[in-house]
């Protein structure tokens, strides 16, 4: 169904006892052109692109449990593209194109709000760091302003500012950054894909590949039964190498927990995405009023979905060291997402060594903002066995080359990212 | 979740850092440049028991050895790595 105003109004004129499902709950048929494993926003994306965009509409996202049931409803919901190194710049820049026209090429509210987000520095060296970055993307066509103390004092009073170790001196801020409701764009994706007829297929596992003789992969042995494909794409995140290793392959990632936290709603305090500079703490507010935070990786190898307590402190001792007021607002909620930690922290978007496998994995904790820009040029590498322009340099081989895209510069080291 | 150091007893996971899974082996220098991208980069990533080392810097600042479940993060055994910390207990 379409959704638009007159919809609701005659849902509402019948006690919204009418509303059909956003999206087919599909059973699996015996071949696709095309099979996604991971129903979460980037398998499901690059579902709908390829329906849409590709015309590859006989195409099945297969989900272990239900669809946005991992990381797609566990993170932080920030969008954005203020991003430094060549490969991530345009990439990302081409997802936050992607990110603004959404909801229209859904039919479907998704909540994208463009709050902006601003980077807080705390030093002269970070400062020149910050303006770097900025000229970067400005050099690319992508906003950025450079603010000093005086502007931010302005426009968030109750900052820190005079933090005697870590003052807040400005900020680079990047306005067409913002938020988005994270369930809701995987059930977007879902409804515009499945409108198209794609087949979302949920509590279906994978647990193996089927192989021809040549090696090629044909197909997938899921716990609903074997199903045969022209090609299978892997969107899976925290589970890429337990899946490529149903296909032989040892990947240069490592999974780790991320915690994310919610405090209780409070009043309109923070108007769009802040992140502190001098420690590893990031905060927005949703629309019910909680403080949506949170910081680091906790640092060691993870599958659990939940993580310790070392972290939740740290984390709170970088809001309370930018936001003193915060203490006195009660955590609501905390949880853990697993990450797919690649060896330099960016993604790999690339056919896989194993004809037929196509890999996208290597999110690290960045992946929500990705989800477009990845689900479109995922879906360009299978359907045209070509990587796209913008995703060129995500590839499986650059360890081996020497080409990392590291843009913290913490070298094969997961947990630093 | 705590670890039992063999040297200062049940302390909680603040104390410690991690380095990672236990099992790769620094390849020989004339090894090879395959060699070497495997032992850096590729990682096995076991969902499951796991050996890894861990370095209790807010205590003894010995190496450890600590085998942990990632599926659940239970800790199952807890030994000095080789080195000299593992010397003073004879590991």
């Amino acid at each position: 169904m379409k959704y638009s105003i007159f919809s609701l109004a005659r849902a509402a004129l019948s006690g919204h006892k009418n509303w059909q499902p956003t999206w087919r709950d599909a059973a699996p048929k015996d071949r696709y052109d095309v099979i996604i494993i991971g129903g979460g926003g980037h398998g499901l994306a690059t579902a709908w692109f390829l329906a849409s965009e590709f015309g590859i509409r006989n195409v099945a996202v297969l989900e272990k449990g239900w669809i946005g049931s991992g990381n797609a409803g566990r993170n932080t919901t920030i969008i954005r593209s203020n991003y430094g190194l060549p490969g991530n710049t345009g990439f990302y820049e081409l997802s936050m194109k992607l990110w603004e026209r959404m909801e229209q090429d859904l039919n479907y509210n998704a909540m994208v709000s463009q709050r902006g987000v601003l980077n807080l520095y705390h030093s002269d060296a970070q400062r020149d760091a910050f303006a770097r970055r900025g000229n970067t993307m400005r050099i690319n066509g992508i906003d950025a302003e450079l603010l000093d103390q005086a502007a931010l004092r302005k426009m968030l009073p109750f900052l820190n500012f005079d933090n005697a170790r870590f003052p807040v001196q400005g900020g680079l801020l990047q306005r067409r950054g913002g938020t988005a409701r994270h369930d809701a764009v995987v059930w977007g994706y879902a409804h515009a894909a499945s409108e198209l007829g794609v087949d979302i297929i949920q509590n279906c596992e994978v647990t193996g590949f089927t192989r021809d003789a040549n090696g090629k992969v044909t197909g997938v042995e899921t716990s609903r039964g074997k199903i045969g494909a022209g090609k299978v794409g892997m969107a899976v995140a925290g589970s890429s190498s337990r899946v490529a290793a149903m296909a032989g392959l040892r990947l240069p990632i490592e999974s780790h927990v991320l915690q994310a936290f919610v405090s209780e709603a409070i009043k309109p305090l923070i108007p769009g995405v802040m992140t502190f500079g001098a420690g590893h703490f990031y905060v927005s507010q949703s629309d019910k009023g909680g403080l949506v935070f949170g910081g680091d990786i906790d640092g060691y190898n993870s599958y659990a979905q939940r993580g310790n307590l070392p972290v939740v402190e740290d984390v709170c001792e970088g809001g309370m060291a930018l936001i003193p007021m915060i203490g006195r607002v009660r955590l609501l909620r905390q949880w853990g997402g697993i990450m797919d930690m690649s060896m330099d922290g960016s993604p790999i978007i690339d056919k896989s060594p194993v004809d037929g496998l196509y890999i996208n994995a290597g999110w690290c904790y960045g992946g929500f903002k990705a989800t477009p820009g990845s689900g479109f040029v995922f879906a360009h590498l299978i359907a045209r066995d070509q990587s796209h322009k913008e995703a060129a340099l995500f590839r499986l081989d650059r360890f081996q080359r020497g080409a990392m895209i590291d843009e913290k510069g913490q070298g094969a080291q997961p947990n630093l990212h | 979740m705590r670890i039992v150091c063999p040297f200062c007893g049940e302390r909680e996971l603040g104390e410690f850092t991690y380095l990672g899974d236990a099992k790769p082996k620094r390849p020989a220098a004339d090894a090879g440049e395959d060699a070497v991208y495997d032992y850096v980069y590729l990682r096995d990533n076991v969902a499951g028991p796991m050996t890894e080392h861990w370095y209790h810097g807010g205590g003894c600042r010995a190496w450890l050895k600590v085998t942990r479940n990632t599926l659940t993060h239970e800790i199952s055994a807890v030994e000095p790595a080789a080195g000299a910390g593992a010397a003073k207990v004879g590991a």
